[in-house]
């Protein structure tokens, strides 16, 4: 029997750790005959502290939402027999929440113990570099990637034979192969889960890619704030070289070296570019260099250097076990196996989810993410972080797949959904996104750098109530100038949000501007707050709660507010018991 | 080579040179402001950029290789457009004070704003406000008009392999500093002013030149009296006095480098202490005396104990403020003339 807690950093924060402490003690206590295990984020992290109980038959029970209490009734459940009976089991439309999904990348995430490489052995792993080392030639392993048709999930979805091959191709003796592990998108969390759950599926992908480029180092770029990745990734390194994953001479056969190492990152969005992240490996400032030359001709160091994300490196092992085929089973036409989406905003069940390609953004969220919050109207989602765009209620039919989305005006990015609500308000929306990226432009060139900044300032300008005809169409024309002559992909892609926004909410944009209103009443200048001597009993618990002392009035009187006082907290809204307050 | 258009006109280009460097052989004009042939590609103003045929986005011509069939519009309507808008963002977070700018004249952001017509800045906002830094006698310095393009930062790191400043913080705040932004290290900057003369704005100039318009001296070339290496330079000569020095790129020797000496010490020409007439001591004091008399007096001493002591009882010693023709001629003498090899130079060891 055994109990496996997940403690992923998602877990960990839910109050795991204090949940395997409970269960360690109770085990204890009661001395039932119980294995306690650790595994990664399955994903589900709405749910989180989440404890699996497998039993003497192989049988998972699924427990969630535990805290120290509940783990104990959990271990007094087991030892009484009636482990089904306990309150915090699944609910059966989680169950078939995950049972949508096809797990790929994450196949090892949430069940196997992430720093114990033997879990990870026994799952079928590192037989995918064994195949490769003993059985192929780089080239056969390129050619199995080029028909798994798998595209690289850092952003831009270019082929990833391709990438392979051009780094093989490129002339010089010493070649470097680097994880993009920077994940700066607010809100994205693919990458981590990934690591945290599963650091062995990351290393193995490396080893393959640097067997078929030719590399015999590789650098994980990973941001500093990760020091649960950085410490899974350090622990399961160490297993792999231990057991000559890593180092000299793999396998045995005389053909191929490699080692890892990882690099601290300082965490800036922009140095997941990929050639300002080269620029910080070496040590410099994260500016991005100009393309061409490419990395594949010309990147660390100047050598020869091949640049993929996590994900990316996670799916090869499967298809160099499996083959290229059973990859390219999953998906659609163009767009090849599953991906993997980080669902936040006003969505019920937020977390992590791995589809198949083709898959309508429909089903992931309200068949996987189970719709929206507080059963509010579903209003748009916003696809692929600052740099994508967002995609309107008419598009929720729209597969997953890159070319269906880019017809949309937004992009499949690296992964993130955040999810939209009829209290949204675009416009604030858009401002919120590129505020990032306009602090996050590394200041080299002159679009990004002055650009999203004046573009930044209409839009603080109209979500005051301060903005004027003509501003929509300024706002389109310099950020297509933005997107057309900026120097990196983060210039390129800041204007998305606000450019797709005009495209499918105008009117909330006119509204702002013209009417002076905000229609989804977020926007804090553009409301009035007012109250209906109607409704009004004279409770006084308004005035009472009025930061701004703004609200006059005695008991059993009606209560009026002085806008020239009013902060528009909206306090007042929030704290009548009779409605009395009406904003508009 | 390949073959490329270019306007309309057909180029052939030696394969590996950018749009930018095929454009210029050919006299075809795309403004700059962070390019520099001598320094590392940068990329970061933007103005450079050109249409290229079956390009999803405008290109930067400095950064782009010009390749086989390549068709080039550098002055089309969108091509216009972009770098007016370049102009109007730079402007639009820029001092407007072109009126009393020590860089009037001389500064490559007006001659752009000049010939895209960009009279005034569009986009009103937030405009950066940074402390002019005027501690140094001969730099000065005036981030706020700063146009980012990185030339200082490179010319010091690539040129001056000094790498005495760099860029600090992000985005928008982004301004060229020093580590923690801590006053300038003289321990590291060495004053060479390499950073001036690359500087396409008044972000840095030379404070010898305040008060002087650029169309107001003459430019006289000469050769660098300071030392041996014989530098190449043009004095700035107002009303018939020298203000200060600039390079001239052309120069073989030393291109555009200057050391601190010989771009800003000029000025010793007019100092009081200056010794401008040969001195003889004569009852304990220093008296005033010709060239001829002083040369004179010198043969004299010279053969004298050459005669009653022979030559190597005479040695000699140069200076290296002398150029290295001086230094020549100077060993030659002792040699040939005295006959002596105790000749050396207070720069040998
Ligand atoms: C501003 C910016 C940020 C990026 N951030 C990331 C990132 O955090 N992780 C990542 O894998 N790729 C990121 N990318 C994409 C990388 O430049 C690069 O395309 C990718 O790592 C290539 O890997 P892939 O082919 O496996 O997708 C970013 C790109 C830009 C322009
Ligand atoms: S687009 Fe932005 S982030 Fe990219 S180089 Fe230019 S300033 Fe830097
Ligand atoms: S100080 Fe001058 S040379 Fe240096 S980055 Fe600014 S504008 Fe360019």
């Amino acid at each position: 029997m055994k109990l496996i807690v997940g403690q992923g950093s998602c877990g960990v924060a839910a109050g795991a750790v204090k949940v395997y402490k409970a269960l360690e003690e109770e085990i204890k206590n009661s001395s039932a005959d119980i294995e306690l295990g650790t595994t990664g984020c399955i994903g589900s992290c709405y749910l989180e502290p989440i404890v699996d109980f497998i039993d003497d038959a192989g049988e998972k029970t699924t427990f969630v939402t535990v805290d120290g209490e509940k783990a104990k009734e959990i271990v007094k459940d087991i030892v009484a027999g009636k482990a089904k009976e306990n309150e915090c089991i699944i609910g059966d439309e989680d169950v078939e929440a995950m049972a949508k999904q096809k797990r790929i990348s994450l196949r090892n995430c949430g069940i196997i113990n992430p720093e114990n490489i033997d879990e990870y052995i026994e799952a079928g792993g590192y037989k995918a570099i064994e195949r490769c080392i003993k059985e192929m030639t780089p080239e056969e392993v390129i050619e199995e990637v080029k028909v798994s048709g798998l595209r690289g999930r850092g952003g831009a979805g270019f082929p990833t034979w391709f990438k392979f091959n051009a780094a093989r191709q490129s002339p010089g003796d010493v070649k470097y192969l680097v994880c993009n592990a920077d994940e700066g998108d607010p809100g994205a969390f693919m990458d981590r889960s990934i690591i945290e759950g599963d650091p062995h599926a990351l290393i193995e992908g490396m080893i393959v890619a640097g067997y078929a480029i030719g590399a015999s180092e590789g650098i994980i770029y990973v941001r500093a704030e990760y020091p649960l990745a950085i410490k899974r990734l350090n622990i399961a390194m160490a297993q792999a070289r231990e057991k000559g994953y890593l180092g000299a001479d793999l396998f045995g056969e005389g053909k191929f070296n490699f080692d890892l190492r990882i690099k601290a990152g300082a965490g800036a969005f922009v140095c997941g570019e990929e050639t300002a992240l080269l620029e910080s490996l070496e040590g410099n400032r994260g500016m991005p260099r100009p393309k061409p030359p490419f990395p594949a001709q010309k990147g660390y160091w100047g050598k020869p250097t091949n640049i993929n994300n996590v994900e990316t490196f996670a799916n090869i092992p499967f298809i160099l076990a499996n083959g290229g085929e059973a990859f390219a089973a999953v998906g659609t036409e163009d767009s090849k196996g599953t991906k993997l989406f980080a669902l936040a905003g006003k969505i019920k069940k937020g977390g992590l989810v791995e589809v198949p390609m083709g898959m309508t953004i429909r089903e992931i969220i309200f068949g996987i993410g189970g719709g929206i919050a507080n059963d509010k109207k579903f209003k748009a989602v916003q696809m692929g972080g600052p740099s994508g765009g967002c995609i309107p209620a008419e598009f929720l039919d729209t597969p997953i797949d890159y070319k269906s989305i880019q017809e949309t005006g937004a992009i499949m990015g690296s992964g993130g959904m955040v999810v939209m609500d009829e209290t949204t308000c675009m416009v604030d929306m858009a401002k919120f996104f590129l505020d990032f990226t306009c602090k996050e432009s590394c200041g080299k060139c002159t679009p990004c750098r002055e650009g999203t900044k004046r573009m930044l300032e209409m839009l603080e300008r109209i979500t005051e109530g301060k903005g004027e005809p003509g501003d929509i169409e300024k706002l389109i024309d310099l950020g297509e100038f933005i997107k057309t002559t900026s120097l990196c992909g983060l210039g390129q892609t800041a204007p998305n949000p606000v450019l797709t926004t005009i495209k499918y909410f105008r009117d909330e944009y006119e509204a702002h501007i013209n009417d002076k209103k905000c229609p989804a009443k977020q926007c804090k200048e553009l409301l009035t707050y007012t109250i209906d001597p109607e409704k009004c009993t004279g409770c006084t618990i308004c005035a009472r709660n009025c930061p701004a002392s703004a609200i006059t009035g005695t008991l059993k009187e009606t209560h009026k507010i002085n806008q020239d006082l009013c902060i528009k907290c909206g306090k007042c809204y929030e704290v009548c018991r009779f409605g009395a307050v009406a904003v508009e | 080579m390949v073959t490329i258009t270019m306007n309309g006109k057909e180029i052939k280009a030696e394969k590996g040179k950018t749009i930018l460097e095929c454009a210029r052989e050919n006299n075809i004009y795309i403004p700059t402001l962070c390019y520099d042939e001598t320094l590392s590609i940068y990329g970061g103003c933007r103005l450079c950029v050109v249409e290229v045929e079956g390009a999803r986005n405008l290109v930067a011509s400095c950064t782009t290789e010009a390749t086989e069939g390549m068709v080039i519009q550098t002055e089309s309507e969108k091509v216009v457009k972009a770098r007016k808008n370049v102009i109007d963002l730079l402007l639009s977070n820029h001092p407007i004070d072109c009126l009393t700018c020590e860089k009037a004249g001389n500064c490559d952001l007006q001659d752009v704003a000049y010939r895209y017509g960009v009279r005034e800045p569009s986009y009103i906002g937030e405009v950066i406000e940074y402390a002019v830094d005027d501690a140094n006698p001969v730099i000065a310095r005036d981030p706020n008009k700063c146009i980012l393009c990185g030339k200082c930062v490179r010319v010091c790191d690539e040129i001056q392999v000094t790498h005495a400043i760099d860029f600090v913080d992000r985005g928008f705040g982004a301004t060229v500093g020093t580590p923690f932004n801590e006053p300038i290290s003289y321990e590291i900057c060495r004053l060479c002013g390499q950073c001036v003369s690359v500087c396409p704005t008044g972000a840095l100039t030379n404070r010898q030149f305040e008060g002087t318009r650029p169309w107001e001296v003459e430019k006289v070339t000469t050769t660098c009296s300071l030392c041996g290496v014989g530098c190449t330079y043009d004095l700035n000569v107002k009303d018939g006095r020298v203000v200060g020095v600039t390079p001239k790129p052309d120069s073989i020797v030393n291109g555009s480098s200057l050391c601190v000496k010989g771009r800003f010490h000029t000025d010793f020409a007019y100092s009081p202490d200056r010794i401008t007439t040969p001195l003889i001591k004569k009852d304990g004091e220093f008296v005033e005396a010709s060239w001829d008399e002083a040369l004179d007096f010198i043969a004299e001493k010279l053969n004298k104990i050459k005669a009653e002591d022979g030559p190597d009882a005479i040695a000699g010693l140069s200076s290296a403020r002398c150029t290295n023709e001086e230094n020549y001629l100077f060993q030659k003498m002792m040699k040939a003339a005295i006959g002596t090899n105790n000749v050396d130079h207070c720069a040998r060891t």
